[in-house]
């Protein structure tokens, strides 16, 4: 193993290899981050529809989460990629107007984002629902409204139930950036593959690669279990232990 | 204040109310008794509307729970509930407890509603325990905590749905004295319970309830004296007899 190719110039561009992987992780942590608040947001959104009393509310709660959990992701990315501007001119319109680069990073966010929703859709609809039915009924005799006993009652301690899972996610989410690379985002997977074919140092490049996967997965997983700690109710016995 | 007509209720094809008909009055104290799965926990629920009903009609304080146009929640502020379980909410203090709803639907300061939870928790005796949580106390101050919760909206009236059920019984009486005191002062209650010394102690009218109908609606002294159903007969001699 020699690490001195690292510091070594790429020929067709400017900067080390390490500043290339370096740039392939920013454009990884970018687009999980982003991909993260869309699919916490969204998925936060349809995990709660699935749980109130309106019909048709958990009907498209329940079809949104099986077509996307049903679906290939890798074949999700070209969906997004090629499919969808040419059925809808209007984003169309939009993506000619992007560079290649913030085209695939847009695709990427909302293909990630939208395929992690789903199932943080599902965990959150069971965490809503693993609440006794009382801690409802007790929002509404207390004169809550449906939305503050969401937002006051249910919500905060399905939150602090499913933070496990939630860090599960969240991992995949960072990891599964790497299929972007298929639509040509230059993530650290790309320039990683990229270092290996064009200076058959795959053993440096990979292992590189792999450290900061690591890396950056624990700390994912760290700071999850710091919010878990932190938010943990005196008293409350969560599980067996 | 609380008006129940020919009341029915299904779960399907399953009717857990038939015509169920009473009323309670303003200071009235009315218990609610009956074997289990007799429909009463159904029935003090379709009272504040967290049950729906298919037929029939309840009036509270001249406000039909039933009606489309009815605010819900509205209504709901204005009647106090306790659960058989407590149903504290556990990420919030026991003062965050009684001042969420305060604060969230009627509006007042947090100071006022502070003030306030703290002058009903002195008078169920739990004054020093509103920086803990609710996991932290035991199943009885659980309880009593829930009372003062569902008096810090000043309701108008009080329902109690087994209140002492999921208490084991050295907490029992913790929580009935509460109750007791709360009905010598005249406030209006409806309460589902199995304990017929709080019943003989304080309630007005005592109706029992059997497979989802009102057997008997008596007077507090009609009802232990000379129970004129065979049902509530072989009931209370059930539940007496030890």
């Amino acid at each position: 193993m020699n690490l001195s190719i690292f510091l070594e110039q790429i020929p067709d561009g400017d900067g080390t290899w390490l500043q290339s992987l370096m740039s392939g992780l920013g454009w990884t942590l970018a687009t999980a981050f982003f991909a993260w608040i869309i699919a916490f947001s969204v998925g936060s959104a349809v995990g709660v529809a699935r749980t109130t009393d309106r019909r048709w509310l958990v009907f498209l709660g329940n079809g949104y989460v099986e077509l996307f959990r049903n679906v290939p992701l890798l074949v999700q990315f070209f969906i997004w990629y090629f499919v969808v501007p040419g059925l809808f001119l209007p984003v169309k319109a939009w993506v000619t107007t992007l560079d290649p680069t913030q085209h695939q990073f847009v695709t990427a966010v909302v293909c990630l984002g939208l395929f992690t929703s789903a199932r943080i859709a599902e965990q959150v609809r069971s965490g809503i629902q693993s609440l006794p039915r009382g801690q409802r009924s007790a929002g509404y005799a207390l004169g809550l409204s449906q939305r503050q006993t969401y937002r006051y009652v249910l919500l905060p301690m399905a939150y602090r139930i499913i933070i496990p899972p939630l860090t599960s996610e969240l991992m995949n989410l960072i990891k599964n950036t790497a299929v972007a690379y298929s639509i040509g985002l230059v993530e650290l997977f790309f320039r990683t593959r990229e270092m290996g074919e064009m200076t058959f140092r795959y053993f440096e490049a990979f292992a590189a690669a792999t450290l900061v996967y690591v890396v950056i997965a624990m700390s994912a997983n760290r700071i999850m279990a710091l919010i878990e700690r932190r938010t943990a109710v005196p008293g409350y016995i969560m599980g067996a232990k | 204040m609380i008006e129940i007509n020919n009341i029915s209720k299904w779960y399907g094809k399953f009717q857990v109310l038939t015509h169920c008909t009473s009323k309670v009055d303003k200071g009235e104290v009315v218990v609610v008794c009956g074997p289990s799965g007799s429909g009463k926990s159904t029935l003090i629920k379709c009272v504040n509307g967290l049950e729906p009903f298919q037929a029939g009609e309840i009036i509270v304080d001249g406000i039909s729970v039933g009606a489309k146009q009815t605010d819900l929640p509205k209504l709901r502020a204005r009647i106090g509930m306790v659960f058989q379980n407590f149903e504290l909410f556990p990420h919030l203090s026991i003062m965050e407890n009684l001042t969420l709803a305060q604060i969230k639907v009627l509006g007042r300061s947090k100071e006022e509603a502070t003030a306030k939870g703290m002058k009903l928790l002195e008078r169920v005796g739990l004054a020093e325990q509103a920086p803990k949580f609710p996991g932290q106390l035991s199943g009885g101050q659980q309880q009593r905590v829930a009372i003062a919760r569902a008096l810090a909206m000043d309701p108008i009236a009080m329902l109690f749905d087994e209140p002492t059920s999921a208490l084991d019984p050295e907490m029992i009486n913790e929580v009935l004295d509460v109750m007791v005191e709360l009905a010598k002062e005249g406030m209006t209650m409806m309460v589902v319970t199995h304990e017929m010394g709080f019943a003989r102690k304080v309630a007005h009218r005592v109706i029992f309830m059997d497979k989802g109908e009102i057997v008997e609606d008596a007077a507090k002294e009609d009802f232990f004296g000379k129970p004129r159903s065979e049902r509530a007969a072989h009931f209370l001699s059930k539940i007496l007899n030890h």
